[in-house]
């Protein structure tokens, strides 16, 4: 008897056990120090936030999936990393509702009306962040004290970047590395940042070139103008931004040129924001001016065939 | 710059290799064989024999004056008792002869060791043989002896590479018969008038390397290239640069570069015909797949039809929903099991209905995992949206045409994109309805 109705698929038949949902979980997996950090850092309060945003990402991925009729991919956790990663961007003690905001200018304005997940050309939760920072700029800079810092009358203060950029007194590198800082949720504790950036890399989530060049650029530059680069490196949004957010696929290079690019460009931008503009903090403007670059870094860095040099490919071309 | 590196990128992927301690058992002999008319690249044979000819084990079939083209022999002796239209195991209804076998398996009188002292007297001898590329590509080996080029050609590179996962039937091949393969290498350079031979064989072989070592210590001509465990280091472009450093660019032909690539199977076969005067009449073959009761290696006539090899295994465990021939990174997957072993036929993989799943597809993240895999350096994921946008300049523009369908980039999505389907097969043919600018 012969076997009929086989079925028929195109080669190859076997597939790598990475799928989207698992890179995604490794993600999440990433950030569960710096979301322990903030708890530890903020209390109970920091942790309430970042579950108020994954649920109102979730939500707003399925309702918009749902009425623009598209299939619904909430099981492709791509929404709950979302809403961590906007939580730790955020200060532990802004108002609920001004987070679930945010979770709708990510979601639905800069992530499904563009196509969903992979068309969007900007980072989510750093556009949430900065429409936030921007629309609500009193609630985005109160920064609450470490719970252990906090005293009768003084529970909120400035960012160390703040201080630094007023010409004031800046927590030590010790202080700064470890956590015990005011600040957004995820900016705290660059170690935190550092074991998740490490698990990555070691699951081979994302590869270090675009933290590197990144987080070196910043470093570079601080020494260039005179200031302390272990301060620069570990303050605001730079780890958090560099292996977090600087490495979203969708938003930055495929090639390895274009990511050495982009790390460079973040670290740039970042520090000239930092130290002349008006504004203390350049990460999430840094990585957004990059993340709409992108499409023309990967553009200009199209790999060449093995074997063939440069000039004789650009002879190929107009064959 | 990218293009200096030592090694060419890959993946990594699980061996499967559960029948490399199985030597190659002859099959019970089929009462009937069903063999094609066409088994190679290049014009198909037309039958040599009527129904109702008695046909004895290496006589020739079918054959055709066309120079692209490599005779068919019988692999039973019996009668011819049909010349019909059926389905191949390439996916296309062929010529079909038919033989019922009488059990004696008379060899052909023709079937006496050639007469070789020269290039010409080798080159008709390799056609004589029937040898086609078994690593897959069916091309007639004696065209590929024969380059337009022969002064600048150098090298032998024979292919033990053996990188797909389950199947290990070369690898059985080569530790059961290292120096015929060895002599083989020796007679095709010295004819061919080569001064390098090379056997790339993965290090997931050691015995095999082990054995060619040993032959080859007195012959400073002829080296093993231990290959790294890679998938694909036995694609025909990888193993050029691994084995010499030189880069097969898409659209160039071995010869270009100055090496000839044959298989380790293709090799013996030709000695094989050389010692004996027996053509390419049975095929060595991996039988393995999670529902075959005993995965073996085994040798079939050419024609014997997959059910009975499949019997001769133990039959199925379960309900086969998958069976693939050849490997699985790169094997075709066939509708049914009623079709017939071929010279190309590497392997016969049967899988249950877990394995057969086709996932489905979500969206591209840009994660990059098919540019890092890539052996041709191509970024995958850019050649597919540019065909899903039919951009034409965009195609070329990332060289979509040096695609070798390798299929790295699909075994490495997470999104279960089938981009080397795409970009291997959907653009060429794109491509060259546009025109085709390369």
């Amino acid at each position: 008897m012969n076997k009929q109705n086989l079925i028929v698929s195109s080669a190859p038949h076997v597939v790598s056990p990475v799928n989207t949902s698992r890179i995604m979980l490794d993600v999440i997996i990433a950030l569960v120090p710096a979301m322990a950090m903030a708890a530890y850092v903020f209390g109970i309060r920091a942790l309430l936030l970042t579950a108020v945003c994954v649920v109102a990402c979730v939500f707003f991925e399925y309702a918009t999936e749902r009425i623009l009729k598209r299939p619904v991919t909430i099981t492709d956790l791509s929404a709950v990393v979302t809403g961590v990663i906007l939580s730790l961007n955020l200060p532990a003690t802004l108002p609920l509702w001004m987070a679930v905001i945010g979770c709708f200018v990510a979601i639905v304005l800069v992530k499904q009306l563009f196509g969903g997940l992979g068309q969007n050309f900007a980072n989510p939760a750093i556009t949430a962040r900065i429409a936030l920072f921007i629309g609500f700029a009193t609630a985005m800079t109160t920064w609450p004290l470490p719970a252990a810092q906090q005293t009768a009358d003084a529970v909120t203060g400035a960012t160390p970047l703040a201080l630094f950029a007023k010409g004031l007194e800046v927590p030590s590198n010790a202080e700064m590395f470890f956590g015990t800082i005011g600040g957004s949720m995820g900016e705290v504790s660059a170690l935190a940042l550092l074991i998740g950036g490490v698990y990555l890399v070691f699951k081979k989530v994302i590869e270090p070139t675009i933290p590197v060049c990144f987080i070196a650029t910043v470093a570079v530059m601080a020494i260039l103008t005179g200031n302390d680069p272990i301060f620069h490196v570990c303050a605001g949004g730079v780890m958090l931004g560099s292996i977090f957010m600087a490495t979203d696929y969708v938003t930055s290079p495929i090639t390895r040129k274009g990511k050495v690019i982009f790390g460079i460009g973040c670290g740039l931008l970042t520090m000239i924001i930092r130290l002349y503009a008006s504004y203390p903090e350049g990460v999430s403007f840094a990585i957004l001016l990059m993340n709409i670059m992108t499409p023309h870094i990967d553009s200009l860095t199209v790999p060449a065939l093995n074997g063939v040099p440069k000039e004789k490919k650009a002879k190929g071309g107009d064959k | 710059m990218s293009s200096v590196q030592k090694h060419l990128k890959g993946i990594h992927v699980d061996h499967c290799k559960n029948t490399s301690g199985c030597p190659v058992t002859p099959i019970t002999l089929p009462e009937k064989v069903y063999i094609p008319m066409s088994q190679h690249i290049g014009a198909p044979c037309q039958p040599t024999v009527a129904v109702g000819d008695h046909v004895k084990v290496g006589q020739i079939i079918g054959d055709n004056t066309a120079p692209v083209c490599a005779p068919i022999h019988a692999s039973v002796s019996g009668e011819v008792t049909a010349i019909e239209q059926k389905m191949t195991a390439q996916g296309r209804v062929d010529t079909v002869i038919v033989i019922t076998a009488d059990g004696k398996q008379e060899a052909a009188e023709t079937v006496v060791p050639p007469t070789v002292t020269n290039k010409e007297e080798f080159l008709s001898a390799v056609r004589a043989s029937g040898a086609v590329g078994l690593g897959g590509a069916g091309f007639p080996t004696h065209i590929k002896f024969n380059p337009k080029n022969p002064e600048e050609v150098d090298t032998l590179i024979v292919n033990g590479a053996e990188c797909e996962p389950y199947i290990t039937v070369d690898h059985q091949t080569m530790v059961a018969h290292a120096q015929d393969i060895a002599d083989g290498m020796k007679h095709i350079m010295h004819f061919l008038n080569l001064k390098k031979g090379i056997i790339g064989i993965e290090t997931n072989k050691p015995d095999a390397i082990a054995k060619f070592k040993e032959l080859f210590a007195d012959s400073p001509e002829l080296e093993v290239n231990e290959l790294q465990q890679q998938y694909p280091q036995g694609a025909e472009r990888v193993l050029c640069y691994e084995s010499t450093g030189r880069h097969l660019i898409a659209g160039k032909l071995p010869a270009d570069v100055g090496v000839i690539i044959s298989n380790v199977s293709t090799v013996l076969k030709i000695e094989q015909f050389l010692k004996t005067g027996m053509p390419l009449v049975t095929k060595s073959i991996t039988v393995d797949g999670n529902v075959i009761k005993n995965p073996q290696n085994v040798e079939a006539p050419i024609g014997t039809p997959l059910t009975d090899i499949i019997e001769f295994c133990g039959g199925y465990t379960g309900e086969p929903k998958k069976i693939i021939l050849g490997g699985p990174m790169m094997g075709r997957a066939i509708p049914n099991d009623d079709v017939c072993v071929v010279k190309g036929t590497s392997a016969i993989l049967a899988f249950d209905e877990a394995f057969a799943q086709i996932n489905p597809e979500t969206a591209c993240i840009n994660c990059g995992r098919c540019v890092k895999a890539c052996p041709m350096n191509l970024v995958p994921t850019a050649i597919y949206k540019a065909y899903i946008n039919k951009d034409l300049d965009a195609l070329n523009k990332y060289h979509a045409m040096t695609c070798m369908s390798c299929g790295c980039c699909t075994y490495v999505c997470p999104a279960r994109k089938q981009l080397s389907f795409i970009n291997g097969n959907l653009v060429k043919g794109f491509v060259n309805s546009q025109g085709g600018k390369k």
